[in-house]
């Protein structure tokens, strides 16, 4: 709807849009500015917005205390394991049903959205029972096979959408061009799908790294992400407001760069391709 | 289309992704089956059958009806605000206003927010009734402070999980209109259509498809909102804000009684299935176009 | 080289007879034009010849060997897409030398492959380009140099001009005859367009509902369609189909007469008619008249015609020129 309009109504639409925008985003702002404060300085009241001296010392001391890099490391090797088993999995069942599909390919897609209408509560109890007995439970491996097979349809429904839009005829052209199954998967088709493949992954990554229900059933300490990490700061002393912000800064500032660059994706990707 | 060899190879590809989502979906789902008939307790290793028992138990519960209460009215508060609220925040952004892009960036963040995170920093900073922002915010215009998560518990959760899920409906519905052609609008200017008229007529029927999938994707989120509560109010007070998850969760990492916390888990699907079951009969219809 | 044999073959899709049972024989340099309706079987007919769909039924032979059942890729054969189907990350260069690629040609070979098929179709200068720089026409080119580097026995085209506008069609179909005659090479070509058609082929292969409903040279089938069908089909405009009292007059059940074939007076005629819209392309005035008893005959005049709108004329067909049908709409010899 690009159309002339007057400077005024320019700026006034502006200026509406930027206050809900703002408003919107100020508690991360908020959690941002808070990180730099002293603990003092945190629960000032009146709140102090910038006049404060800037120190960096929660970030000290939330990595000192808590070994805040353990569960960077873990939150990364949770989302990207899962993302990668997810991938390969993945992959090979949304060529076969973008490209060769059956009257059942309907049905299929539908059923595996199904999987994630059921409620992941009403599985905690077994799993839970499963991973104790196989020594699963706080261990990154155990994590990695539930978000894996968690975010499994997800994927399959995003790439498949993605590599519906590449005609049909250009994997016929290749095959005609004397292309065997594989050439014609390296030179075709991963090319052109890979803007698909990057923005389904990073999605992936984003979901796996802020998952909150097994992470904070399965895992306690050894292996606890992130999300299960600062969720320790829940307790009482949690009124540590400039620590709690620091942490609460590392844990979501990667994910939300990544989140930046991905947002045209997210949508297609998270509508599964229904809304572009 | 394709040729015989090809139909084999492509059901070669997709069978792994198939059966094992048919486990995952399978085996789990007849474990609890299981476990929901037994009574079974992690601080009591004997195990006897117990018929209807632990249903009935989990039934008669009086926290269930308010859980089952406590999740409706999170799901739909949720939804509610976000596609209402997403609406006029898309047709907002979608005006032509300057920074269009940041403005964007801004709104979309809460989403990448976990939601340990989201919950600890609303609980604390935002709605803490001593130093809060809200809390100084009242004092403000001279008002006494909220004890949100005393007071208005399951409001204040809906209003943290509604600012996780505003930004991911304001910008799906951002999109979709973005792709609204504007030839329609300028025909039905030329029609005599004023804004609200083209609004109601045109840019809703519009939307309704990303309304839909709006709606279905969020419900199947919300239907399990836990980590929001377990870190603001743990359930509380009393069972104000135990929803359908987190009861299940307190009785089986808490009470230990696997038999009960199974029963809630099968009660759990059919609830969640009774849900599904309408959406995705819309959705199907409307993803098909 | 470039033979091909079709023999008793058939498509079933589900429930759906696409093509029933069909044989054709198509000789070596020939250019064949499969046309006919959307949905008369003929992109089908390619695909299965192309190795793209399994065949339910019969053979298919190429220079006399049995290829049913053998992969497209080892048909010898090249196509070319309606969509044109270039691979849109490589550059035209590479989009060219990708069959030559696939086939294990040394580099040296493919370059010089590639630069010969490029200065042949006016490509040279694009070669570094991606296709989605390209115009439409210069697109259908790179899909038709990627066709013809592999040196195939046959070219098969899949409506390869409907998404080109009115005038670049024009040209291209000049430049695809041109190469044809250049080549040598056996190609076949599906449309719906029967000027595409007439104009091009050494033998058409008319279809309607996956049956071949006449094949011949394009004045063959101008001049004795074997039924009423390829007589409406083939023609533009349209063949005039007059039936009852006025078609028994001349000795048949309907007969048609072309546009071409009529003419007019404004005082004595066969049919009494009354003008209406006449459409002037400056070379020809294509009358719609209003006949009294046989609905709106198309009349072609040529020049430009001296009738106005509301005229009352008098249309006549020329006596050999009328092509008449029996009952079943076959003609009559």
């Amino acid at each position: 709807m690009a159309r002339n309009v007057t400077t005024a109504k320019r700026v006034g639409w502006s200026i509406a849009a930027w206050f809900v925008a703002l408003l919107i985003f100020f508690p991360i702002l908020w959690t941002v500015i808070t990180s730099f404060k002293s603990e003092g300085a945190a629960i000032a009241f009146p709140p102090v917005f910038f006049d404060f001296d800037w120190t960096l010392s929660s970030y000290v001391e939330v990595q000192e205390r808590s070994d805040y890099l353990l569960h960077v490391w873990n939150s990364a090797v949770i989302s990207l394991g899962s993302t990668f088993i997810a991938l390969l999995i993945s992959i090979p069942a949304a060529w076969s049903m973008a490209f060769n599909p059956t009257k059942r390919t309907k049905d299929i897609l539908m059923w595996m959205l199904s999987t994630k209408m059921l409620p992941a509560v009403a599985v905690l109890v077994p799993f839970y029972l499963a991973y104790k007995n196989l020594g699963l439970l706080d261990t990154k491996l155990g994590l990695i096979i539930i978000l894996t097979m968690m975010n499994l349809p997800i994927l399959i429904w995003m790439l498949f959408s993605y590599f519906k839009e590449i005609p049909g005829e250009i994997l016929e052209a290749c095959r005609m061009d004397g292309a065997t199954l594989g050439q014609e998967i390296v030179y075709i088709l991963t090319p052109m799908a890979v803007p698909g493949i990057a923005s389904t992954l990073l999605l992936n990554i984003i979901m796996a790294w802020n998952e909150a229900f097994w992470t904070l059933n399965i895992s306690a300490s050894q292996a606890a992400p992130l999300s299960a990490f600062i969720a320790s700061y829940s307790s009482p002393e949690g009124l540590f407001w400039a620590k709690l912000s620091a942490a609460s800064t590392l844990a979501i500032a990667p994910i939300l760069i990544m989140g930046w660059f991905s947002q045209k994706q997210l949508v297609r990707g998270l509508t599964f391709g229904a809304v572009k | 289309m394709a040729t015989t060899q090809m139909r084999t190879t492509a059901r070669l590809m997709l069978a792994p992704s198939v059966i094992l989502l048919l486990i995952w979906m399978v085996v789990p789902l007849a474990a609890t089956l299981y476990y929901s008939f037994q009574n079974y307790s992690l601080l009591n290793p004997i195990t006897s059958f117990a018929g209807w028992g632990n249903y009935y138990y989990f039934l008669t519960d009086p926290a269930f009806s308010s859980a089952v209460v406590n999740t409706l009215l999170l799901v739909g508060g949720v939804l509610l605000i976000s596609v209402v609220g997403g609406t006029f925040l898309a047709l907002l952004i979608d005006q032509p206003i300057f920074g269009q892009g940041i403005v964007r960036i801004l709104v979309i963040s809460p989403f990448f927010v976990m939601p340990t995170v989201a919950a600890l920093v609303w609980k604390n900073m935002m709605m803490n009734p001593i130093y809060g922002i809200f809390a100084w915010l009242l004092s403000l215009f001279g008002l006494p402070p909220i004890d949100f998560f005393a007071q208005i518990p399951l409001l204040s959760v809906t209003i943290i999980v509604a600012w996780q899920w505003l930004p991911f409906a304001t910008l799906i519905l951002l999109t979709a209109l973005q792709s609204l052609d504007g030839e329609q609008i300028e025909a039905a200017e030329m029609d005599g259509a004023g804004a609200v008229s083209r609004f109601i007529y045109l840019v809703l029927p519009h939307l309704s498809r990303a309304i839909t999938v709006v709606i279905l994707i969020e419900t199947i989120f919300l239907l399990s909102v836990f980590a929001e509560i377990l870190v603001t109010t743990n359930g509380g007070p009393g069972t104000a804000t135990t929803n359908l998850p987190f009861l299940v969760y307190t009785q089986a990492l808490l009470s230990y009684d696997v038999g009960v916390a199974s029963a809630g888990g099968v009660i759990a699907i059919i609830v969640a299935n009774i849900v599904a079951f309408f959406l995705m009969r819309i959705v199907g219809k409307n993803l098909e176009a | 080289m470039g033979s091909i044999h079709l023999n008793k073959v058939s498509k079933v899709f589900g429930d759906l007879k696409v093509i029933p049972s069909l044989d054709l024989e198509i000789n070596e340099g020939e250019f064949v034009v499969f046309v006919g309706p959307s949905g008369c079987g003929k992109s089908t007919l390619l695909r299965l010849i192309a190795g793209l769909e399994d065949l339910s039924g019969g053979t298919i032979s190429i220079d006399g060997n049995d290829v049913t059942n053998a992969p497209p890729a080892k048909r010898g054969l090249a196509m070319v897409f309606q969509s044109y189907a270039l691979y849109p990350h490589m550059s035209v260069r590479k989009n060219i030398a990708f069959p030559l690629k696939m086939a294990g040609e040394d580099k040296a070979t493919i370059d010089k492959k590639v630069e010969d098929a490029a200065r042949v179709l006016n490509l040279t200068d694009y070669l570094e380009r991606k296709p989605g720089q390209l115009s439409g026409g210069q697109r259908q080119r790179v899909a038709i140099g990627r066709a013809i580097v592999r040196q195939p026995t046959a070219f098969l085209f899949d409506e390869p001009l409907s998404n080109l506008d009115a005038a670049l069609r024009v040209t291209m179909r000049l430049e695809i005859s041109e190469l044809h005659h250049e080549l040598g090479t056996t190609m076949i070509y599906v449309t719906h367009d029967q000027v595409e058609a007439m104009t091009m082929a050494d033998k058409i292969v008319v279809l309607n509902r996956g049956n071949i409903e006449q094949v011949g040279s394009p004045m063959e089938l101008y001049n004795h369609p074997r039924n009423l069908f390829v007589a409406g089909f083939i023609g533009s405009p349209k063949m005039n189909f007059v039936e009852g009292k006025d078609a028994q007059a001349f000795g048949a059940p309907t007969i048609g007469i072309r546009p071409e074939h009529l003419s007019y007076s404004s005082s004595e005629g066969a049919w009494k008619g009354k003008v209406g819209v006449a459409e002037h392309l400056g070379s020809d005035t294509f009358c719609h008249v209003h006949t009294e008893n046989s609905g709106t005959m198309t009349l072609r005049v040529s020049g430009e015609a001296g009738l106005k709108h509301g005229d009352t004329i008098y249309l006549t067909p020329e006596e050999s020129r009328i092509h008449r049908f029996d009952d079943k709409g076959l003609a009559i010899a």
